[in-house]
């Protein structure tokens, strides 16, 4: 059985289509990542994924659980970070994750457990009364963690949880998250950060323009775009851009001092930029190839036309 | 549906709004002190048979204040960002909505018993319908905090525009209700307008239950301030479920 299966998912608003019949399934723990430009429509997914915002269009199954058929059963089994969801400021943390905890209906016993466990995790312990208010965006987002964490949750889903935070409050809640899956948790995660996609997913969903246009591993989506392997080299002198014009060279960009070549044929470009090199009476101070980034895979499948 | 999970939903969803809104200054300043303001403006320092009034200043302590916490809170949220995660928790719409209606009704309760028990051993009030003024009571609170809740409905993320729009819709209702001026002494079009309002008919029953004439029956005071109550909820799910689906 799938964590989440999405099924024909649609969403309109007024005659922008936000979400145009995206279908997915996310395999029980697995690390699942929404990659996506600005309104790609990856929020309006994880929106009706969550019952946050009904579709106009298709299903949503959580572990069996239909959203639309059994809607407290299916939001019962997910805990959410919405990308606009803050805490309560007016209550301290652990009052928030004991909230969270009665909507989820445990016991007094197992939520005043968890809340206990939860702060000494996420290090708030010593400014667990104190209301949230004054405290740093890090710190609040870890609440926020916590509170998602608080009834154990098979399946979680986080909208761009690390998005504004400082490092030490990034890497704790990354550390957090992988714990969890490694303990089985499904995680679906919403980002901007691609390094973060490629180092901690193990299949990503690219959204643009409200639909998918690719679905796999970000290994597998890196070899698919073998033309975008790239040689970057430094020189010891500035050079024409005009001198990388060649038939195996697609693209040249400068990159700091360096020079980033793109290419289908390695070889053959290393061969171009060595005749250069002689050509010119230059001097080669570093060279490295490299196949493409899960970056550079998303952005030529977000430029490429739906 | 999961009645137990939807219930446990809404006392939460209450649980939560007293914990945080009962606090907030404008349920104080709409809540509580603008009804004590109010009567002394209009009942201090005049002649005024104060056995005859008092059900109707009741009536208006309880309209005041049941209907002061519900217009906060939806706002609040939507600014506050709270809102998006309150949804994204095992509650639907009308959980949130009866949840704050719960909310509201209870500190209705809480303000208008003080002031009902006040007046019941202070000042020279009889009760001869007590069952009456019990339903009424309870059934005004819930009534009155459910329209608190609909003007929240159609409203945006500021918090201070709704507590402007629901200042613009409580206050002519107190002058046209029989609050100041009795029911049966309204005539024309005033007593029509007064039958729009469901004040009115918490006015009436009150003014019944402590012995005076009533204009409707009990049981159509009852009835009609059911009916407000099922229509304000009914409409303020309606708007937020419809609000809801917009682009956020």
């Amino acid at each position: 059985m799938d964590a989440i299966k999405v099924e024909n998912l649609t969403k309109r608003f007024g005659d922008l289509t936000a979400v145009d019949r995206i279908s997915f399934d996310v395999k029980k723990g697995e690390f699942f990542g929404l990659l996506g430009p600005n309104g790609a429509g990856k929020t309006t997914t994880i929106r009706m994924i969550t019952g946050v915002l009904g579709p106009d269009a298709g299903s949503v199954v959580v572990e069996g659980s239909d959203l639309r058929k059994d809607y407290f059963g299916a939001k019962s089994k997910m805990g959410v970070i919405p990308e606009v969801g803050n805490i309560y400021t007016d209550l301290s943390a652990q009052e928030n994750i004991d909230l969270t905890g009665r909507f989820y209906g445990l016991p007094k016993a197992l939520r005043r457990q968890r809340t206990g466990q939860l702060l000494t995790e996420f290090g708030l312990n010593d400014r667990a009364d104190v209301p949230t208010r004054n405290f740093s965006k890090g710190m609040r987002q870890r609440v926020s963690i916590a509170c998602a964490m608080v009834h154990e949750p098979p399946i979680l889903i986080l909208d761009e949880p690390t998005e504004g935070l400082d490092v030490m409050s990034r890497r704790l809640i990354v550390g957090k998250v992988k714990d969890m899956n490694l303990k089985g948790t499904t995680v679906i995660l919403t980002t901007h950060n691609i390094e973060e996609a490629n180092q901690l997913c193990q299949r990503v969903c690219i959204i643009n323009k409200g639909g998918i246009v690719a679905i796999d591993s970000p290994e597998r989506l890196r070899k698919a775009a073998e033309k975008m392997q790239t040689v970057e080299v430094a020189f010891d002198r500035q050079v024409d851009p005009a001198s990388f014009a060649s038939q195996f060279i697609t693209k040249a960009e400068m990159c700091g001092d360096k020079w980033r070549v793109w290419t289908e044929d390695p070889d053959s470009a290393i061969m171009h930029l060595v005749h250069l090199k002689e050509r010119e009476g230059l001097r080669i101070l570093s060279m490295t190839t490299s196949g493409p980034s899960l970056e550079d895979v998303f952005v030529k499948l977000c430029e490429a036309p739906r | 549906m999961n009645w137990s999970i939807y219930l446990r939903g809404i006392l939460t969803v209450a649980r939560k709004d007293i914990r945080i809104y009962y606090r907030k200054a404008p349920v104080f300043i709409f809540g509580l002190i603008l009804p004590a303001f109010l009567f002394f403006a209009f009942f201090m320092g005049r002649a005024l048979d104060i056995q005859k009034y008092f059900p109707g200043f009741l009536a208006m302590t309880i309209f005041f204040t049941a209907s002061s916490v519900g217009p906060l809170i939806v706002p609040w949220e939507k600014q506050a960002g709270t809102f998006e995660r309150l949804l994204s928790y095992p509650v639907s719409i009308s959980t949130i909505v009866l949840g704050d209606m719960i909310a509201g009704a209870l500190f209705g309760l809480l303000i208008g018993g003080i002031v009902g028990l006040a007046g019941i051993l202070l000042l020279p009030i009889s009760v001869t319908f007590l069952a009456l003024v019990c339903v009424a009571f309870v059934l005004g609170n819930l009534c009155f905090s459910a329209m608190g809740v609909l003007l929240s409905s159609p409203s945006g993320n500021v918090p201070s525009n709704v507590m402007m729009l629901s200042a613009l819709v409580r206050f002519p209702l107190i002058f046209v209700s029989g609050i100041f001026m009795p029911l049966s002494e309204m005539t024309g079009a005033g007593r029509y307008i007064a039958y729009c309002s469901p004040l009115t008919y918490l006015v009436d029953a009150l003014n019944q239950g402590a012995g005076q004439a009533p204009v409707f029956p009990w049981f159509a005071d009852i009835l009609a301030m059911l009916g407000f109550m099922c229509l304000f909820l009914v409409a303020a799910v309606g708007i937020l479920k419809h609000n809801s689906l917009k682009r956020v």
